[in-house]
């Protein structure tokens, strides 16, 4: 019996993954092959899905992209035995952009079955748990703590320090709540970890429990993945009939569990305290703080909020320890963070890499440059409330303070890449736009100024009155970051700005440069 | 009352029935309402507020705050297109102009023979597949308009 690994994924089954299935399962009946084909997640190599990849006596042999149509011919030329053919890859973990990762959190992602229990602990799976399970909450916190590990969700908030706030809190009932809404746009790394890894977000989140004294969780997850939404419940469903979620989490006594809710199709439900009042069952209405989510949170008590690779990075802290994974990185930015390229670029995909590289080096070395083979202009970095960066800029090391010096963010490591047929004034107007249509409508400088800013963009583009309308717009973007309640808001003139500073030409106005 | 408003009323109550000892159950009970009718009709909106205890203006507000959620019956198939960066970094834009043209509707529209409804959406977490949009529950990447024709006819096809 030969394995196959094709992948669930989303992305791949949006590229013809299923129909790939389904012929190839036609045509090794019709040949008396036998076959067992097992739908892992993807490697994250998106312009090699659907990516195929055989068992053989000498390791995975992979062949992509592969069509349905495709399939006559690489049976013919001896795909089961891992033969050459004109779609051959070889060892995928050979390959540059992969060998050159490092994969802590996406460890098992594209190698098991993602919904397989077996699988999951054949792969180190749950040691975290078990190593947990040993530990006072205190212990745990202090090795998350001792990791370094910042939310990456945005804001970079120390994951560990958070716990301690919801440990001390004292509660009853206390919650643990995962932000799955991945609302930005350039970004799928949450989906891909709920699609090929489910369990590790379930164990992540187990964990938490244990270290804050939570009983109960929520993964808040965005409508638009579906599939996602099948994956994790298989998956709780399965930790339920093994044990490892309800009262009794693997003979220990304790309990912890878990279930998904659905979004709505609202960006702004991201944001943790919109997110809470939208599981409360309310409107996304952003609340004040503090008092804090970890203090008053999902029905008034105490609740961790934290982002899906947050989670899903706890249990290799807790198998490994806090130094394996705080001896990656740089400076404050500490372990791994899966990057996502996508836009208009060779090599989409996943890179999951510790914090230090630098952006020329992911855009070029690894995605290959513009998908067209046009000259990369502008790329935003952090999803639509990031900086747009010209290739001035590109130096810039994939690190959060470093990108803070440069009035930019890091995010949630989504980046976009635009080619230099980009209408920059275009990409700033689409901006303060989408505020219009996200913002939740509880500020002023939010609701209205986003509305203005159109406007005025509109005007400085048209030529009218252009140098008064710039100021205006500088003046209104200032009003936005310092009057705003949160960071939708506070954060939309990040990519205008920086849009209007380093691509003046693109709104009519002759460069800084030039005028100096 | 007409047999539709009376399936719907059952479907409803059922649904309710169902959520009624969650903890914050308004969304999930807006989303099985929708999965099975296709959209929340103006009753289901008094039954809802008659069983979770609010008033009919509150549950309109959180209808109204997601963009998901919608009072009319939609076309026979929904399709949804990435309006957001990445796909606008890779024709997304052109491919939202020529759907618009080939459908004869613009966003939040339905198409004259009830086949299609257009929805925008920002990202599809398919933005390695740019650009990105689903029709109903499946996804597709990296569609061109010839893509887009070739999908559009095959639901047609399969109509008739
Ligand atoms: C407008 C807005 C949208 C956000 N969207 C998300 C999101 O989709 N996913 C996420 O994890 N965090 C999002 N955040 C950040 C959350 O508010 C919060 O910081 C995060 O969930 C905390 O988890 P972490 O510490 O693990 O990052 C958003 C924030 C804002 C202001
Ligand atoms: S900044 Fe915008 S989204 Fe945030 S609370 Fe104010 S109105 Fe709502
Ligand atoms: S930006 Fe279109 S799918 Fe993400």
């Amino acid at each position: 019996m030969t394995r196959v690994f094709i992948s669930r994924d989303a992305t791949a089954l949006s590229l013809g993954a299923e129909q790939v299935v389904q012929t190839l399962q036609q045509q090794a009946t019709a040949r008396n092959l036998p076959l067992e084909i097992v739908r892992n997640g993807s490697r994250g190599m998106f312009w090699l899905e659907p990516l195929v990849e055989v068992e053989t006596a000498t390791g995975r042999v992979a062949y992509g992209p592969v069509q349905a149509s495709d399939i006559t011919g690489l049976l013919d030329a001896g795909l089961l035995e891992g033969s050459g053919h004109p779609l051959y890859q070889g060892d995928i973990e050979a390959l540059p952009y992969f060998k050159n990762q490092k994969r802590l959190t996406f460890a098992r992602v594209g190698i098991t079955d993602p919904v397989s229990f077996d699988d999951y602990v054949q792969h180190d799976g749950y040691r975290g748990l078990k190593n947990a399970l040993k530990l006072s909450p205190q212990e745990i916190v202090k090795q998350v703590t001792d990791s370094g590990l910042r939310g990456r969700g945005g804001a970079a908030f120390p994951t560990g320090i958070k716990w301690n706030t919801v440990l001390n809190a004292p509660s009853e009932q206390k919650y643990i709540v995962c932000n799955a809404d991945e609302g930005d746009s350039g970004t799928f790394s949450d989906r891909m970890i709920m699609e090929g890894d489910p369990f590790v977000l379930i164990e992540g989140m187990t964990i938490a429990g244990l270290a804050v004294g939570a009983t109960r969780g929520y993964i808040y997850l965005r409508v638009e993945y579906p599939h996602a939404h099948a994956a994790l419940n298989e998956a709780i469903a399965s930790a339920y009939r093994n044990g490892y979620l309800g009262d009794n989490i693997s003979g220990s006594g304790k309990a912890f569990h878990l279930e998904v809710r659905l979004g709505a199709g609202a960006y702004i439900c991201g944001e943790e305290t919109s997110l809470l009042e939208s599981l409360e069952g309310k409107r996304g209405l952003v609340r004040f703080k503090p008092p804090l989510p970890a203090i008053v949170g999902l029905f008034g008590q105490p609740t961790v909020v934290n982002n899906v690779i947050s989670l899903a990075s706890v249990p290799i802290i807790l198998d490994k320890g806090a130094d394996y994974y705080r001896d990656y990185g740089m400076g404050r930015s500490r372990g791994t963070l899966p990057l996502q390229l996508a836009g208009n670029i060779k090599h989409p995909g996943l890179f999951e890499v510790a914090f230090g590289m630098t952006l020329r080096e992911l855009l070029y070395d690894y995605g290959g440059g513009c998908a067209n083979g046009r000259p990369i202009r502008a790329v935003q970095v952090g999803g639509p409330l990031g900086a747009y960066l010209p290739e001035a800029q590109f130096d810039t090391p994939l690190d959060y303070e470093a990108f803070t010096g440069i009035s930019a963010v890091l995010g949630h490591g989504g980046i976009v890449v635009h080619d230099d047929t980009v209408d920059m004034a275009e990409m700033a107007r689409y901006a303060m736009e989408f505020c219009v249509e996200e913002s939740c409508g509880k500020c002023t400088p939010c609701r209205i100024g986003s509305v203005r800013g159109v406007e005025v963009i509109e005007r400085i583009v048209q030529g009218t009155q252009r140098d008064q309308n710039t100021r205006l717009l500088r003046d209104l973007c200032d009003t936005m970051t310092y009057g705003s309640l949160c960071a939708m808001g506070g954060m939309t003139p990040i990519p205008v700005i920086s849009a209007l500073n380093y691509f003046p030409e693109d709104f009519g106005i002759k460069s800084d440069v030039d005028a100096a | 009352m007409m047999q539709e408003d009376y399936l719907h009323k059952q479907a409803v109550a059922k649904i309710l029935l169902a959520h009624q000892s969650m903890p914050g159950s308004l969304l999930p009970v807006l989303h099985g309402i929708q999965d099975s009718l296709g959209y929340i009709p103006e009753q289901a909106v008094a039954d809802i507020a008659d069983a979770l205890n609010q008033s009919i203006a509150e549950i309109h507000g959180v209808i109204s705050f997601y963009h998901y959620f919608r009072q009319t019956p939609p076309g026979k198939h929904t399709i949804r297109l990435c309006r957001a960066e990445s796909c606008q970094a890779m024709n997304g834009k052109k491919l939202e102009q020529y759907a618009k043209k080939q459908l004869q509707v613009g966003f939040h529209e339905t198409s004259a023979d009830g086949m299609f409804s257009l929805e925008p959406v920002y990202c599809l977490g398919n933005c390695a597949g740019s650009p990105a949009m689903t029709i109903d529950n499946n996804i597709y990447g990296r569609v061109s308009p010839e893509r887009f024709d070739e999908l559009i006819a095959d639901l047609k096809g399969a109509a008739q």
